[in-house]
């Protein structure tokens, strides 16, 4: 048998079920590995070894029963390590949402997600790094200090959940969640090489997910391959009373065998939309992706350009409406109920106190961004404005669907840029989240998967995009394209790590 | 457009955040020039065109109002920076 770490999740879970492994096994693997590369990759912020292998305890002893009693059904992922970004709480263990103001807070129940999860038997192995509340695209901006690209440690993983995505492809863990707010899953799955599921907005419950932009906010996941992620994903689906926001749609059926003919892409008609391969894109990102849609197109799909007009506007009505929501969804954090607190003898000065100094840089600036577009006399020009253009996106990807099933695109215009390469330059950061924010406008689903490297190694992605609620559409268009290719098996050497 | 400091301060206030000199300086720079971006916005011909604050359709979410056990007075406060007799506590707020 190959390494534990280096199963396929059906080895895992073959393996775990028959008691060729037990999930103690699998666990330490895993956590061994974490000792050794975490403190260079540092995708985690914290590590949960001992809880970990008590559910890996309970987990084998359930397996055990089962085998002495046959009939029931094993929940389906019993056993199977998983990493959880850290702004989802996990009951009794610290949640810093990378923050200082969070530093010390336990939560008291489960994410929906996590909650879901756990029910299906998986072993939390810890919290993911991420940059301060989900705000960035580097993982940067994390106050526990950045996630080294395991592809080359001089780069960011992307982000903001790129503890995740760094965990997933350094192999030290098989599953991992993140969030997507405006490509947070997506741009780290690309820049890491690994694949990521943006499921549809109200697919999946925000309990439990610390609220970030709360009408773009996606619990989302990843893994190896879009084969991998899809129990995840149906585990976590699903409507939720705690959110009222979530959908009570069945789980659409995700047909894989189908996709296993050399044509199984037959009658799928894939859109290319002129507007996401602009000038200023990296010429290695636009051929890669180019040559992964001829492939769609070997496989027997229908390739034809739609366009998407409104795309250059999403950049500047995501950062009005995300920091708008986001300057009402943080200002809970004021030293009274949770974090720490800075004293002063008067309570509002505990207020400014503790903000102003637990709140990094971007946390700051997007909550003032967002409180200037929400204050009186600019909400009309700024706030309105952008939820009239966010109109206009959505009727985009509305207009598309009637001609195609799937758009296809670049995630992010160039792959992992240098640890510190943006300096304090907010915008010239923000530029890099282009292709990924109409999504999240619209709320449609997106899966990110490689497709090839750059001539410096670095590994480049695309992105597919749904209808709502489509998302065996992506599942199955991404499996097919993994079928015939072998970008999502590839692994960094990470050798002088070793 | 360029942001005063007296605007930067009066954000800043209404954000509840203390700031340093150096962090208004530069923070007012920064979002100058974010909001500068954000202003071709105003270019975008929206006449007639409702806004959109969610994506989903507009509906009622209703359940029948019968007690459940919440969360615990002992968990609800376990996070608190302050606490006196089971509850949160703060400095005077009137004299």
């Amino acid at each position: 048998m190959s390494e534990i770490v280096d199963l396929s999740l059906g080895e895992m879970l073959t393996a775990l079920h028959a008691g060729d492994l037990s999930s103690r096994e699998v666990t330490l693997a895993f956590l061994e590995r974490i000792e050794r590369l975490d403190p260079i990759i540092h995708a985690f912020i914290t590590i949960n070894p001992d809880e970990a292998l008590l559910q890996a305890d309970e987990a084998d002893k359930l397996i055990q029963n089962l085998r002495r009693e046959p009939g029931q059904d094993l929940p389906a992922l019993t056993g199977v390590p998983i990493a959880v970004k850290d702004v989802l709480c996990v009951k009794d263990m610290r949640c810093t949402c990378g923050s200082l103001i969070l530093e010390n807070f336990i939560p008291p129940y489960n994410a929906t997600a996590v909650e879901r999860l756990r029910e299906a038997g998986v072993v939390i192995l810890g919290k993911t790094n991420t940059d301060e509340f989900a705000m960035g695209s580097s993982t940067e901006n994390s106050a526990y200090g950045p996630t080294h690209n395991p592809w080359d440690f001089d780069h960011v993983p992307g982000g903001s959940s790129g503890g995740s995505a760094a965990a997933i492809v350094a192999r030290l863990t098989p599953l991992a969640l993140g969030t997507d707010t405006g490509g947070s899953v997506r741009q780290p799955a690309s820049f890491c090489g690994v694949t990521g599921i943006k499921p549809t907005y109200g697919r999946v419950s925000r309990y439990g997910l610390v609220a970030y932009g709360s009408s773009l906010d996606v619990v989302g996941a990843f893994g190896r391959s879009a084969a991998e992620i899809i129990p995840l994903f149906k585990v976590m689906a699903g409507a939720d009373p705690l959110d009222a926001t979530t959908i009570d749609l069945p789980i659409p059926e995700i047909d894989l065998t189908r996709m296993d003919s050399r044509t199984g892409l037959r009658n799928l008609r894939i859109g290319v939309p002129d507007e996401y391969f602009i000038e200023g894109i990296q010429p290695e990102v636009e051929d890669r992706v180019r040559l992964a849609i001829d492939e769609f197109e070997t496989l027997g799909a229908q390739i034809k350009t739609v366009n998407l007009p409104y795309t250059e506007q999403a950049l500047p009505a995501y950062y009005i409406i995300a920091p708008a929501e986001a300057s009402a969804n943080l200002a809970r954090f004021d030293g009274i109920r949770y974090g720490p607190r800075v004293p002063a003898d008067e309570m509002w000065d505990i207020f400014r106190h503790t903000r102003g100094d637990k709140f990094g840089p971007e946390v700051k600036r997007r909550i003032m961004l967002g409180t200037y577009a929400l204050s009186a006399g600019y909400y009309e020009a700024y706030y309105g404005q952008a939820q009239k253009v966010r109109t206009l996106i959505k009727r985009d990807f509305e207009a598309a669907f009637q001609k195609v099933d799937v758009i296809a695109a670049p995630v992010a215009p160039t792959t992992a840029f240098h640890i510190g390469e943006h300096g304090d330059d907010p915008l010239s950061m923000y530029l890099e989240d282009i292709f990924t924010l109409p999504a999240n406008l619209a709320g449609v689903p997106g899966i990110a998967f490689p497709v090839g490297f750059d001539d410096r190694g670095l590994p480049i992605g695309m992105q597919l995009m749904g209808p709502h609620f489509r998302e065996e559409l992506l599942f199955q268009t991404a499996y097919a394209y993994q079928q015939v290719t072998d970008w999502h098996t590839r692994q960094p050497k990470m050798d002088h790590a070793l | 457009m360029k942001l005063t400091l007296e605007e930067v301060e009066h954000i800043a206030e209404l954000a509840r955040l203390r700031l340093s000199e150096e962090e208004k300086a530069r923070y007012g720079e920064q979002l100058s020039d974010i909001l500068e971006y954000a202003a071709r916005l105003q270019a975008v011909d929206t006449s007639g065109i409702s806004p959109t604050s969610s994506v989903l359709p507009a509906r009622s979410v209703l359940r029948s109002d019968e007690p459940r056990p919440g969360l615990s007075l002992q968990d609800a406060l376990r996070n608190a920076p302050d606490t006196e007799k089971d509850q949160f506590r703060v400095p005077p707020v009137l004299e």
